[in-house]
C-alpha cells in the first residue's frame, strides 16, 4: 500500500504542477488575482504531496520492503538504519525524488513567504517553476519510476554499494541538490521577468537571497563531496576534474558570477540584461549536470550504466528549458531598460571583471567537460580531458581573478580610483610578497610556482582583513570608535571579507597539499617501521572483526615522532558478502590543518599487508576555505536589507498597470 | 569618457579575456589530452614508447604476477590482442581477473605497457563503458561479461551505482597526485 500511495501522491503532484503551470499564466493575463492565487495553494499542495511520496519511499527503505524493486536493488534488511534512509537517495530513482522534492520545497517557500512580491510576479514564477516540476514528474513517473513492484518478491535486498554507505550520502547529495535545484528560483523570477518585460532593483534584491541560499548549499555540497571522496576511495586525491564534478562546479561557477552581477543590479540597477542572461545559464547548468549524471552520458569514474530511454528524456528537457529559455531571452531582452552608467575603473567594472573571468574559466570546464563527448559521437576516437588540461587553462585564469579579488570591494561605485586603492592594498601586497620570500626560502623541492601561488593566497586573505580595516579604521581611530563602527558595518561587508578570505585559504591548502605532498606505498609486515614526513608508523597488528553487513580487516598502527608516541591509527578494509566488494576505510590522524593519512591494500599470504601512507600538509585548509566561504554567504544573507525585502513602491506601480 | 567608450572598453577586455582563454585551450589540447587504446588498437597503431594513453580490457585470466614490493604485471586482452601492463602500487579494490580494467600510462622500450594509474569498478559486473563499447564493435562481446551495459533496464541495475555524484569507483595511483598536477 505504501508502494501504491507514494506512486499516487506522485502523480497528483504531477497534476497538480500542470495546473500550476497554465491557471496563474491566464490569471495574469486576465489580472484576475483569484486565478494568479491558485499558483500559492497549487505550490503548496504540490509540496505536501511530493513530500508524502518521498516520505512513502523512506518508509519501504525503512521498513526493507522487497516487494519494491528499488529497495530491493539497493537495500538489505541487515543495513544500518542510517543507510537504509540515506540508501533512498543512493540510487537513479529515488535521487530524482530527492530532486523534485527539493524543487517543490523551493517553490513552496516562494509561495508561502512571497506574500510581499508583485502578484503577477510571484504568479509568473511559480508558474515557470512548475513547468520544471512537470518535466521532471514526467521524467520519474515514465522512465525512472521508484514505487514499481516485483512479481515475486525476493526475501533479501541486494545491498548499497558499499562505498556510499557511509555518512557522506546523507549529507553531500541533499546539499548539491539543494544548491542545484535552489537555482531554478533565479531561473524562474528570470523567465517571470523576461514574461513580463520588466525588470527593477527589487526584482534583484529578490533573486539576490535566493541565489545566495542555493550558493551556500553548493558550495558546501561541493567542498562535502570532496572531503568524502578524499577518504573514502582511499588514496587521498580530493579532486578528480572528473565530468560528474565538473558538473557541479560548472552551476558554482555561474552561480558565483550571478551571486556577484545581481549586486550590482540591485544597487545600480546595471548589468540587467547579463544577470538575465546568468540567471538562466546557472539554472541550465545545473540541468546540464543533471543530464550527465543521471544519463550515464560520460565514462568517468562516476560513470553508470546507460539507459538511452533515460537520457533522451533528459536531453528533451535539456534541449526545451535552454532552448527556451534563451529565444525568449533573444526575444525580450532588449525590452529591458538599461540603466547606471559606470566608468570601467569603478566597482561595477570590477564585478564585470569578475563575472568575465568566472564565466569564461566556466566556459572552461564546459569544454574540457564536453569535448571528449563531442569527439567521442563525431570523430569515433575515445579521449580523456584530464588534471593537465585544467591547469593550463583553469588555473591562470582563476590565478587572475584572484589576483582582481581584494581590490574589487575596495573601489567606490560608479568611478573609482585604482592608484588610491591599490596604495591601500600595499601593505597586503607586501604580506603576499613575504610569504613567497619566506615560502622560497623554506621549502625544499615542488614547482617554482608554488610560493607565488601560497603568495597569492596570503594577498587575497591579506586584502580581505584590509578591506575590514579600512572599514572600521581599525589602526587610525581609537578603539571604542572602531568597535562602534565594525558594530555598525553592514553584515555583507563582513560576509564579502570571510568567503573572499575563504577563496585564499583554499587556495593555500590546495598548493601545500599538492606540492609539499609525502607518500610511503609498500607492503608491512607486523612490526615493521615506516617512516615519513618526520612520523614513525608502525604496524602492530592485524584483526578481524565482523560489522552489521560487512567483514573487516583492521590494520593497528603506533604513530610517534621523534620517539614520543602520538596515537594509534586503525584504518580497515571492509568486504561486503552481499555484493561481493570491499571497500577500504582510511585512518586520518589531524595535526593543526595537516593530515597523516593510511589506507590498507591487499593482505599477502606471509601476513603482510600493503599499505599506503601520506602525510599530507594543510590540507583541511581546502575544505576551510568554502566553510568560510559559505559562512560569509550566511552573514550576508543575515544582512538587514535582505531581511528587510524588496522596497514598496515598486509594489504600488505593478498594481496599476496591466500585466503583461 | 562617453558612453560608447565604455562600452568599448568593456567589450574590447571581454575580448581580451576570451581570446586569451581561447588561446590557453588550445595550447593545452595540444598536450594534455589522453587517448583511449584497447590492445588491438595499440597493436594495428603502433604507438610509439613515451606517449601517454589510456589501455582498457579485461585482464586476462592467469596473468596477474605479484613481484617484490607492490610491482605486479598481468595482461590486457580484448580478444584480439593482448598486452602486458607493469604497475607498481595498490590495485584497486575490485580489480579481478578477467574483469574489466582502463589503465592509463605509456609504452616503454620493450613494448610493455607501463602504468601509472589502473582504475576498476566498484561493482561485481561492471564493465568499463569503454571496454564494452570497443569489445563490441569487434565482436567480441560476449553475454557472460558481465553487466551488460547495452540493456540496463530494470533487470541490470546491479551494473548502475548511481547515486547524487559520488565518485563510484576506487582508483589506484601510483602517483597519487595524478589528479591535481
Amino acid at each position: 500500500m505504501i508502494a501504491e500511495s507514494g506512486h499516487y501522491a506522485l502523480v497528483l503532484a504531477l497534476g497538480l504542477a500542470l495546473i500550476q503551470s497554465i491557471v496563474p499564466l491566464i490569471g495574469a493575463r486576465l489580472n484576475d488575482a483569484a486565478l494568479m492565487n491558485v499558483a500559492r495553494s497549487t505550490a503548496l499542495a504540490q509540496l505536501l504531496f511530493v513530500g508524502a511520496s518521498f516520505v512513502a519511499l523512506v518508509m519501504l527503505h525503512v521498513n526493507s520492503d522487497f516487494s519494491v524493486a528499488n529497495v530491493y536493488e539497493n537495500s538489505h534488511s541487515m543495513k544500518p538504519l542510517l543507510y537504509k534512509i540515506t540508501g533512498v537517495w543512493g540510487n537513479h530513482e529515488g535521487s530524482m525524488l530527492l530532486w523534485v522534492s527539493i524543487l517543490a520545497l523551493f517553490g513552496g517557500l516562494v509561495a508561502a513567504f512571497g506574500n510581499n512580491l508583485p502578484l503577477s510576479l510571484r504568479a509568473h514564477v511559480l508558474a515557470v517553476q512548475a513547468w520544471v516540476a512537470s518535466a521532471f514528474y514526467l521524467f520519474i513517473l515514465v522512465t525512472s519510476n521508484p514505487f514499481l513492484r516485483i512479481a515475486n518478491p525476493p526475501i533479501e535486498g541486494r545491498d548499497l554499494n558499499p562505498v556510499l554507505q557511509d555518512i557522506g550520502l546523507a549529507v553531500h547529495p541533499p546539499m548539491l541538490y539543494l544548491g542545484y535545484v535552489g537555482f531554478s528560483i533565479s531561473f524562474s523570477f528570470a523567465i517571470a521577468a523576461l514574461m513580463e518585460g520588466r525588470i527593477d532593483a527589487a526584482w534583484a534584491r529578490w533573486v539576490r537571497p535566493w541565489t545566495l541560499v542555493a550558493w551556500i548549499f553548493l558550495t558546501l555540497g561541493i567542498a562535502m563531496g570532496s572531503y568524502w571522496a578524499y577518504y573514502e576511495l582511499g588514496w587521498g586525491g580530493w579532486w578528480f576534474w572528473d565530468p560528474v564534478e565538473n558538473a557541479s562546479l560548472m552551476p558554482w561557477l555561474s552561480g558565483t558570477a550571478l551571486l556577484h552581477s545581481a549586486l550590482v543590479m540591485e544597487k545600480r540597477n546595471a548589468l540587467k540584461v547579463w544577470t538575465i542572461l546568468l540567471s538562466i545559464l546557472t539554472f541550465s547548468l545545473s540541468l546540464l549536470g543533471t543530464f550527465l549524471v543521471r544519463s550515464g552520458v560520460i565514462t568517468s569514474v562516476h560513470a553508470f550504466a546507460t539507459d538511452p530511454t533515460r537520457g533522451v528524456f533528459i536531453l528533451l528537457i535539456l534541449c526545451l528549458f535552454i532552448g527556451g529559455s534563451l529565444a525568449l531571452f533573444a526575444g525580450r531582452a532588449t525590452s529591458l531598460k538599461q540603466g547606471g552608467l559606470f566608468a570601467p575603473i569603478s566597482r561595477e567594472g570590477a564585478l564585470v571583471l569578475n563575472n568575465l573571468l568566472l564565466t569564461v574559466a566556466c566556459a572552461v570546464v564546459l569544454f574540457g567537460t564536453l569535448y571528449p563527448l563531442a569527439m567521442e559521437m563525431l570523430a569515433d576516437f575515445k579521449m580523456s580531458v584530464g588534471a593537465p588540461f585544467y591547469n593550463l587553462t583553469f588555473a591562470p585564469l582563476f590565478a587572475m581573478l584572484l589576483l582582481a579579488v581584494p581590490f574589487g570591494p575596495m573601489l567606490a561605485w560608479k568611478r573609482g580610483d585604482l592608484l588610491g586603492v591599490t596604495q591601500r592594498l600595499l601593505a597586503a601586497g607586501v604580506a603576499g610578497l613575504v610569504a613567497v620570500a619566506i615560502v622560497w626560502g623554506w621549502a625544499r623541492g615542488g614547482s617554482a610556482l608554488a610560493p607565488l601561488a601560497i603568495g597569492l593566497g596570503v594577498f587575497v586573505i591579506a586584502g580581505a582583513v584590509t578591506d575590514i580595516v579600512e572599514r572600521t579604521g581599525l589602526v587610525r581611530l581609537p578603539f571604542a570608535t572602531v568597535l562602534h563602527r565594525a558594530r555598525g558595518l553592514p553584515r555583507s561587508a563582513w560576509g564579502t571579507a570571510f568567503a573572499h578570505a575563504g577563496l585564499g585559504v583554499a587556495l593555500i591548502g590546495i598548493v601545500c597539499e599538492t606540492t609539499w605532498n609525502s607518500e610511503y606505498i609498500a607492503t608491512m609486515k607486523q612490526n615493521g617501521v615506516a617512516q615519513i614526513a618526520g612520523f614513525d608508523v608502525k604496524l602492530d597488528g592485524l584483526l578481524q572483526r565482523q560489522g552489521p553487513n560487512y567483514r573487516e580487516m583492521i590494520a593497528q598502527f603506533n604513530v610517534s615522532r621523534d620517539g614520543q608516541p602520538l596515537s594509534v591509527m586503525t584504518p580497515s578494509k571492509r568486504s561486503f558478502t552481499t555484493r561481493g566488494s570491499s571497500t577500504t576505510e582510511a585512518a586520518l590522524l589531524t595535526r593543526g590543518a595537516s593530515q597523516l593519512y593510511i589506507s590498507l591494500g591487499d593482505a599477502t599470504a606471509e601476513g603482510a599487508i600493503a599499505v599506503r601512507i601520506y602525510y599530507k600538509p594543510m590540507v583541511l585548509m581546502i575544505w576551510w576555505g568554502p566553510v568560510l566561504m559559505a559562512f560569509g554567504g550566511v552573514l550576508s544573507l543575515s544582512d538587514r536589507r535582505l531581511r528587510v525585502g524588496a522596497p514598496k513602491p515598486a509594489r504600488a506601480k505593478q498594481r496599476l498597470q496591466p500585466a503583461e | 569618457m562617453t558612453r560608447k567608450q565604455r562600452r568599448m572598453t568593456i567589450i574590447g577586455g571581454s575580448l581580451a579575456v576570451l581570446a586569451l582563454a581561447a588561446a590557453l585551450v588550445l595550447n593545452a589540447l595540444r598536450d594534455s589530452i589522453v587517448f583511449f587504446s584497447t590492445p588491438t588498437m595499440v597493436a594495428e597503431k603502433h604507438v610509439e614508447p613515451g606517449k601517454r594513453f589510456r589501455l582498457g580490457g579485461l585482464v586476462q585470466p592467469g596473468s596477474l604476477q605479484r613481484g617484490d614490493n607492490l610491482a605486479v604485471t598481468f595482461e590486457v586482452a580484448d580478444g584480439n590482442a593482448k598486452l602486458p601492463v607493469a604497475y607498481k602500487g595498490i590495485l584497486p579494490d575490485l580489480f579481478r581477473e578477467g574483469q574489466g580494467v582502463v589503465a592509463e600510462g605509456a609504452l616503454d622500450a620493450n613494448g610493455v605497457f607501463k602504468a601509472d594509474t589502473v582504475l576498476a569498478k566498484h561493482d561485481e559486473t561492471y564493465m568499463p563503458k569503454d571496454v564494452a563499447d570497443a569489445l563490441k564493435k569487434q565482436g567480441h562481446w560476449k553475454d557472460d561479461y558481465g553487466g551488460k551495459p547495452a540493456d540496463s533496464g530494470k533487470s541490470s541495475n546491479s551494473g548502475k551505482t548511481s547515486d547524487a555524484g559520488k565518485p563510484a569507483a576506487t582508483t589506484a595511483q601510483g602517483n597519487p597526485q595524478g589528479a591535481v598536477r
